[in-house]
């Protein structure tokens, strides 16, 4: 018997459709716990005297790989295990400090399946504190073309991110 | 990162012809330091709170991926060594280039401001990554809030242990003098 899971496919999702908004709480923790499950021992991520003196930056703030991490988290609550990544891209505006909240929000840009039938869905997406913009990124994820697709099972040539 | 006019006054020498000549070539080689095991993928999903079954459910890798794999978004981290091990000095850096080009254009800080990655194979446990780093461009001299410097664009190919290719990551950063500095 298969696990169960929420599968999306690419017939449930159309350009403009926006995702859920996720608003999380940051904290020191967040912040070093990142940096070191990224294996990123640099000091601005976890010295706040070495960020403030040698960074000219408030405070310790969220490294790129753990940025690109809580971005892999919200796509993967979106379109869920058999979403599966093909390319990112992304611009850090603002830094992210601890005791920013920070909010993620998205909405599909297009729909398209390529020359070798695999289904892509790319995506626009925000990390915001308040109002400000502190990283832009845009993904392109696989989807199930249909319900037993698995955009995984692509290998070689017949996967083109 | 937004661009601010560059001031008056500000000291940036110019690109010098041994950075120049690293342009599109394979600069350092490595193999990844350690094996690669199914602990570091909880604990960056941990990091994120990220609860995708695919990296928590055996039955749910088993039938989407024929058994564990990594979170595609980790692919830097098989590429950074360890900080100290026996032997050693000092540690490592991951992004050689980047370091080379603060050191070789006299710019003491930098920060990473863009990225792009492409992810081909999955990663599984007990794989070896190895990661070829390439510069691909330094840029004209600009100014930023944080200071004046200059914008660079450096690659890191990763393929597996079998050859397969598993990424690319594309790192730009900005190395710079703050204002105190320049």
């Amino acid at each position: 018997m298969s696990p169960s899971y929420e599968r999306l496919t690419i017939d449930q999702v159309k350009e403009g459709d926006e995702l859920p908004p996720l608003s999380v709480d940051v904290t020191a923790t967040t912040i070093v716990l990142g940096a070191l499950a990224s294996r990123d021992w640099r000091p601005m991520h976890h010295d706040k005297d070495f960020a403030i003196n040698r960074n000219g930056t408030p405070d310790i703030f969220m490294n790129t790989p753990n940025q690109a991490s809580w971005f892999e988290r919200y796509l993967s609550d979106w379109a869920g295990p058999t979403g599966r990544l093909g390319r990112i891209k992304f611009r850090m505006h603002n830094s992210v400090f601890p005791g920013d909240t920070i909010t993620f929000k998205g909405v599909v840009d297009k729909v398209e399946t390529d020359v070798v039938g695999c289904s892509w869905a790319s995506v626009s997406l925000v990390l915001k504190t308040g109002d400000q913009v502190d990283t832009t990124f845009s993904a392109r994820i696989a989807l199930p073309s249909k319900a037993g697709d698995n955009p995984w099972a692509r290998r070689g040539d017949d996967w083109k991110p | 990162m937004s661009e601010l006019p560059n001031e008056v006054g500000e000291e940036i020498g110019e690109i010098p012809e041994e950075v120049k000549s690293w342009i599109d070539l394979v600069r350092y080689e490595s193999e990844g330091e350690f094996e690669i095991e199914r602990g570091y993928f909880h604990t960056t999903c941990a990091s994120a709170e990220n609860g995708n079954p695919l990296f928590w459910d055996d039955e749910v890798a088993e039938e989407l991926t024929n058994g564990p794999i990594a979170p595609p978004t980790m692919l830097s981290v098989w590429f950074r060594p360890h900080y100290w091990e026996p032997g050693r000095s000092e540690a490592p850096l991951p992004w050689k280039i980047h370091f080379d080009l603060k050191r070789d254009l006299d710019l003491p800080e930098a920060v990473a401001t863009d990225s792009e990655v492409a992810y081909g194979e999955p990663v599984r446990p007990g794989d070896v990554i190895r990661t070829r780093e390439i510069l691909r461009s330094v840029s004209e001299v600009k100014t930023t809030k944080l200071g004046k410097g200059r914008f660079w664009v450096i690659d890191a190919e990763c393929v597996n242990q079998r050859g397969e290719w598993v990424g690319t990551e594309t790192m730009t950063g900005f190395g710079y003098k703050t204002r105190k500095e320049s």
